[in-house]
């Protein structure tokens, strides 16, 4: 579990986060939205030590991330897998070595044990006879999986993801979040995913906080999501018509 | 202001670069790598450049020796302390600035636009320490491909001189010998050595800090050839004044 308290981050005379408190639990895909510019962004790169918060708590399980030194939170980031919003694989490395990257870093893995396990994730994710490949030769869909099993293969304690199905059609895009829910519960890891992506927050969203202009506004579950009186939220969710009209469906039900 | 804030984190990169240690065996792999990619794929057009430029020197020194009584082998010396003294050590560290410079700068600008970067330090590696250290180390080799751009370029006078008829091989290698002080080479190696860490950081500087997207990768390379010929220009003044005055 993410416990995070008060959190404050700026840039300049900007306030991009004012005083977020939240948790995010274990086995459950939790998700952060809101609107472009919200704070999400930086939010999840605070959670992960890419940003220093002016105030704030941020504590994984017992452990007060912002208190450790800068090299502690190295070392503690080896618990922590990310895919990022553009996948962010090496592109001077195959995709088997970009899978086994962390590997080779951290683990002591003979080099067979390690193309084992490599094999092994790639299949988790649905890839096979791709190792040999370049991130450019795959699809955008593909990377997604790839980048996903790279963030996997050391068997990290949380997971992040930004944006996992941005650029994604919707039929990959679900089988993308999909893949993250199943893996989710398959590790029994926390997974924070940031996105803007109403699909997900209806499929996936087990755990969703609303974000708007550095404030969060709400928090709840994919279910909550139609019953809730907050404004801020069902502003956010309803702007689409289609999602009005699965809102009637789900009302009438 | 900025300038100051520059130069500083210039040296706070420095610092990170030699700061937690990539695994020996990865940082091993990646120091070889560069070698290739920096070193020996520039071997050609140092070469190239090297040869033709010490074949212009003979000409030119030759065409400008119409007094009978200067000796010919004064072409050899020439040439020599020309290759030797600035063409070698500067002139080619000019030339790299914009192929080794601009491929850091790009290769590291895009890993920082396309969050590859960020990757590495969410893994809890030290991207500088894995990005930058390994052309450092690769570019203390950078004197090698200077000692070999003297030699062909002292060759290249030697068999322009002979072809063109402006001197006989004789008189060359009398000019060749004429005056050598060993003092000269270990100028022109210790001018490469510097040049050298300016070529692997100072692009690397421009390419890990580039904020935007591909037209400012652009324009990071282009800022960081200027500013790696800047440095290098008033490193040579000040060198040249310590050693060699």
């Amino acid at each position: 579990m993410i416990t995070v308290n008060n959190l404050h981050k700026s840039f300049g005379d900007q306030n991009v986060l004012k005083g977020v408190s939240t948790q995010f639990f274990k086995g459950k895909t939790n998700l952060i939205i809101g609107q472009s510019g919200s704070g999400k962004t930086v939010f999840l790169k605070c959670l992960l030590g890419l940003f220093k918060p002016e105030v704030g708590e941020i504590k994984y399980e017992d452990v007060d991330f912002l208190k450790l030194s800068e090299e502690e939170q190295r070392d503690f980031r080896q618990h922590m897998g990310m895919v990022f919003q553009g996948s962010a694989l090496f592109d001077t490395m195959s995709v088997g070595e970009n899978v086994m990257f962390p590997l080779m870093m951290f683990s002591k893995m003979s080099r067979e044990e390690r193309f084992d396990r490599m094999i092994e994730v790639l299949k988790r994710v649905d890839l096979e006879n791709v190792e040999d490949k370049t991130p450019s030769e795959l699809s955008g869909g593909m990377q997604k999986r790839v980048a996903i099993a790279r963030a996997i293969v050391n068997q990290p304690e949380y997971l992040f993801c930004d944006e996992p199905n941005s650029g994604l059609d919707p039929e990959t895009a679900i089988v993308i979040d999909n893949l993250i829910q199943e893996i989710t519960k398959e590790y029994d890891i926390t997974t924070v995913i940031n996105t803007h992506d109403m699909n997900s927050v209806l499929e996936i969203g087990e755990n969703i906080i609303f974000l708007k202009f550095g404030d969060l506004k709400w928090q709840g579950t994919n279910e909550e999501v139609f019953k809730t009186d907050n404004e801020d939220i069902s502003e956010f969710v309803y702007s689409s018509n289609l999602f009005k009209e699965v809102r009637k469906a789900h009302l009438k039900k | 202001m900025k300038y100051l804030h520059n130069i500083g984190q210039y040296f706070i990169m420095i610092r990170e670069a030699f700061g937690r240690m990539t695994k020996r065996k990865v940082l091993y792999h990646l120091t070889f790598k560069e070698i290739n990619d920096l070193i020996i794929d520039s071997l050609w057009i140092v070469c190239f450049l090297s040869f033709f430029i010490g074949g212009v020197l003979t000409i030119q020194t030759s065409l400008n020796l119409s007094n009978p009584l200067i000796p010919k082998s004064l072409i050899g010396f020439t040439t020599k302390q020309g290759i030797i003294l600035e063409f070698s050590p500067t002139f080619v560290s000019i030339v790299m600035a914009g192929k080794i410079g601009s491929f850091i700068t790009s290769s590291i600008g895009t890993m920082r636009v396309t969050e590859q970067i960020d990757a590495l330090e969410v893994m809890g590696i030290n991207s500088i320490n894995y990005l930058v250290l390994p052309k450092i180390i690769a570019m203390l080799c950078y004197p090698f491909l200077i000692a070999i751009s003297m030699f062909i370029g002292i060759f290249g006078g030697y068999i322009t001189g002979i072809i063109g008829s402006y001197v006989s091989g004789e008189d060359f290698l009398l000019g060749l010998e004429y005056d050598f002080e060993a003092f000269q080479l270990v100028y022109a190696f210790i001018k490469s050595f510097f040049f050298g860490l300016v070529l692997a950081t100072v692009p690397a500087y421009y390419g890990y800090y580039v904020k935007g997207g591909s037209l400012e990768v652009g324009k990071a390379s282009t800022a960081s050839f200027v500013w790696t010929c800047v440095i290098l220009i008033l490193i040579n003044y000040v060198l040249t004044q310590l050693l060699l005055s």
